[in-house]
């Protein structure tokens, strides 16, 4: 395939790229992918995200230990107890101990992390409008690490897109 | 209430007359619930215990849909008393086993019972004979709301309702049949049925739940996932999907063992009755296995002599607690054997 700009080289980066739900490829060679910036620019942004999820992980290693001996200031319970006997100390825990439990959560849930189904009569009045906003954020982007996971760039993209109208 | 008011009698839920009984013996769905502002029971001192079963107890005896119920005050109970409900399915191991201020509230026809102070403060749960969640869940649903407008429970909009362990959080439900599958372990099938059953996240536990390995080829099918899926549709799934493909594949493999193997499954049925009809000595074990070979037999017209509802009773009767609460005293093993032996040869012959 030839470069679309040049037309004498041998296109060597193929692009993809997708802004707001429009999908445009462009097949460029080495030098006219650099001299228009655009592979640079547009990878970056996968890269960035790669990258800060990398980041996210190492940095849970490094302060796994002293975060797991963290106790909940209303039951007294930690993260390392709680692996012990699966047993949490109180409501407030799945608040306390927010991601790492989360991942728990959607490991014995079949990858659910949002509640569908009944509402108790003494909170159905106040919450359900309130928290369903930053529940569709968190949504996303969890499904937008699972799609960079599973390299689907074109997926991740369109969350990305989802993501930036919410913010 | 007295416990002898039930033990010399059979579980409604164990009923014979309900469609799909010869394979579907009942259905249940639980409910976990926690109190909003306490640690959950396991970080509970008996104080604390002590005030949320004060906090639940009446709410739970004041609702009139429930009928004629009482309460059973577990911590002051003895161990036999105790084995006795689990015997029944009212309890739970968890709140046997459990410490300092417990109980259940329990309706005198068995079909509902609401433990406090369990793994959660609260656990409600509907038995019905057969295969019939959707009335269970109807019942469940109306008392759940009913207690929810006295109470408030911990609750949060993301993660539904809050339970001790994640593997009930959300919805809280768990539903659960328990299925008699004599003829798929006698062709060899039920290794297929419980990798299927993992594939589609359902559990498989033996008669009495949680850790204890089938006995007399009882299964309990249960759902694991809790979160992000509604209650309808759980209930929808097994009540029309799961549990009929189950009941068919067990047809299956009775009409194959009907066509391929009846010599066997005759002798299988015959010595069953010869053993349970003459021993001195039987463990629970043993007769829960021939009864169950027995209940096959009957089911699948080879044995016209006895009828259901007397193997039916016999399951229940012959376990531990129900032959000591019955006799009105505690019994070591060898005098529960021969004890056992005697009610079954009695009813037998």
């Amino acid at each position: 395939m030839q470069c679309q700009i040049c037309k004498t080289k041998t296109a060597t980066v193929h692009l993809t790229e997708i802004v707001d739900g429009q999908r445009t490829e462009s097949h460029l060679c080495q030098n006219c992918a650099q001299k228009e910036g655009v592979t640079i620019k547009s990878q970056l942004s996968l890269n960035e995200l790669l990258g800060s999820l990398i980041a996210a992980h190492q940095q849970d290693e490094n302060i796994d230990s002293e975060k797991s001996r963290r106790a909940c200031p209303n039951c007294g319970i930690t993260m390392e107890q709680f692996r012990k006997q699966a047993l949490l100390g109180c409501p407030n825990d799945y608040e306390f101990f927010g991601d790492d439990l989360r991942q728990i959560i959607e490991k014995t849930q079949d990858n659910n992390l949002t509640h569908k189904g009944k509402v108790p009569a003494q909170t159905q009045t106040s919450s359900n409008a309130r928290l369903e906003e930053p529940n569709k954020a968190e949504e996303l982007k969890r499904q937008l690490s699972l799609a960079v996971e599973k390299e689907d760039y074109e997926l991740a993209a369109k969350i990305r897109d989802q993501l930036k109208t919410l913010q | 209430m007295r416990l002898t008011d039930l033990s010399t009698k059979t579980s409604r839920w164990f009923d014979p007359a309900v469609p799909l009984s010869d394979i579907v013996i009942s259905s249940r769905i639980r409910l976990a619930r926690n109190l909003a502002g306490h640690r959950f029971t396991c970080r509970c001192d008996e104080e604390e215990k002590q005030k949320i079963l004060d906090l639940l107890r009446q709410p739970i005896l004041s609702l009139s849909e429930l009928g004629d119920i009482a309460f059973i005050d577990i911590a002051q109970g003895s161990s036999l008393e105790r084995d006795f409900l689990i015997e029944r399915q009212l309890i739970s191991r968890h709140l046997a086993a459990g410490r300092g201020p417990r109980g259940v509230v329990i309706a005198k026809n068995e079909l509902f019972a609401a433990q406090i102070n369990e793994e959660d403060h609260l656990r409600l749960q509907v038995l019905a004979a057969g295969l019939d969640l959707e009335k269970c869940w109807q019942k469940i649903n109306s008392i759940d709301n009913a207690i929810g407008e006295k109470i408030q429970y911990a609750f949060s909009p993301r993660y539904g309702f809050l339970t001790a362990c994640p593997t009930n959080l959300g919805t809280g439900i768990r539903v659960s049949v328990m299925m008699h599958l004599p003829a798929l372990k006698m062709t060899e099938q039920l290794k297929k049925l419980f990798e299927s059953a993992k594939d589609m996240n359902l559990a498989v536990r033996g008669l009495f739940g949680e850790g204890t390995e089938a006995v007399g080829d009882f299964f309990q099918i249960s759902n694991q996932v809790t979160l992000g899926v509604r209650e309808e549709k759980i209930v929808e799934d097994f009540q029309t999907l799961i549990i009929p493909k189950i009941v068919e594949y067990e047809r299956l493999a009775r009409d194959k063992l009907l066509v391929k193997d009846v010599n066997i499954l005759d002798d299988k049925i015959s010595r069953a009755l010869a053993v349970l009809k003459n021993a001195r000595l039987i463990s629970s074990h043993e007769a829960m296995f021939l009864l169950s070979n027995l209940r096959m037999g009957i089911n699948m017209g080879r044995l016209k002599e006895i009828p259901i509802e007397t193997i039916n009773e016999l399951f229940m009767l012959t376990q531990p607690a129900h032959l000591q609460i019955n006799k009105g005293q505690s019994l070591n093993a060898e005098q529960r054997d021969i004890l056992r032996a005697e009610t079954l040869r009695t009813k037998l012959n």
